[in-house]
């Protein structure tokens, strides 16, 4: 589960990591910084699956007046 | 103690670290305080209660996130839905936003540096009762010391509270320590018996300390705490 700030959002941790990256010579337009949860759960039906990970993100993971996630299951 | 002292709860979460000196404001201005446990199921008799500030569960994911799942945070949910008085103190206010008890979400600082300095701030309203020995416009001087105080809310979330008259502490014109949406320093919930805030007024009761002025918004709660546990007698 991938949660990062909402575009529109001030994200000073994003902007500070611009601007490093210019100063090392990167030309970026822009950085934000999420944060990246990886959990183990056991389930033969990926739709279900889907359904508690996108729980957990609107119970916990994210802040949906800050933050949007995406979320992506391993193929096969 | 005399037997008019309200009881008013201070909760420890694994990290609070506020705890102590809320506790001792709210004996030096004429409340009983409670320590109440962040593990315990239930509150005890209280008047009110205090979630201080700290650094609970190590402000993992977002602050207060975790402290929300808390057992003791079901009882207050409960206690501040029955109408009870519940102030949230930086972390405090943290959890009661993570926790759905009051609008808006708190951010790291947008400066990215954590801040501790006496700001002043402005009284929106006096009719709540952690405002009311306040006058409407009184500038109080309360420090801050936060890397996560810059309160946010969309702009149809901001109107909403500024129709129902929902933020109570405003910092002063230039005084805006974090960067928060409309210079908000303080909220309460509709009802306006949950109040959150990112000043520390326990760190200012006693001119010692520099300040006095939080004991302004404490002597209220502890008012209003009186009356409440004489109604329930």
């Amino acid at each position: 589960m991938l949660v990062r700030p909402k575009h529109g959002i001030l994200d000073p941790q994003g902007e500070a990591v611009e601007s490093s990256l210019r100063q090392l010579g990167f030309a970026v337009a822009e950085a934000r910084v999420g944060r990246l949860v990886d959990v183990e759960i056991d389930g033969d039906d990926p739709s279900a699956v889907r359904e508690q990970l996108e729980r957990m993100c609107e119970q916990l993971l994210a802040n949906p007046l800050i933050e949007s996630y995406e979320i992506e299951l391993p193929a096969g | 103690m005399s037997d008019s002292a309200p009881r008013i709860g201070v909760v420890s979460f694994p990290g609070s670290n506020d705890d102590r000196d809320a506790a001792w404001a709210l004996r030096a201005l004429g409340a009983e305080p409670v320590p109440v446990w962040h593990a315990d199921p239930a509150l005890p008799e209280l008047a009110a209660v205090v979630l201080p500030g700290g650094f609970s569960y190590g402000d993992y994911l977002r602050c207060g996130a975790i402290a929300r799942f808390s057992p003791i945070m079901r009882a207050v949910g409960s206690f501040a839905e029955a109408g009870g008085l519940v102030l949230g103190i930086c972390n405090g206010f943290q959890i009661l936003t993570e926790a759905g008890l009051l609008p808006g979400v708190l951010r790291p600082n947008a400066s990215l540096s954590f801040v501790c300095r006496d700001v002043r701030v402005r009284i929106e309203r006096n009719d709540l009762p952690f405002t009311t020995r306040a006058a409407v416009g009184d500038e109080l001087t309360i420090p801050v010391k936060h890397g996560e105080g810059c309160w946010f809310a969309d702009d149809a979330l901001l109107a909403e509270l500024d129709g129902n008259h929902q933020i109570v502490l405003r910092y002063a014109a230039g005084e805006n320590p974090n960067g928060a949406v409309a210079d908000v320093a303080g909220v309460c919930n509709e009802a306006g018996n949950v109040l959150g805030l990112m000043p520390h007024p326990e760190h200012a009761v006693d001119p010692l300390l520099g300040s006095a002025d939080g004991a302004v918004l404490l002597s209220s709660l502890v008012d209003a705490a009186r009356l409440s546990a004489a109604s329930l007698v």
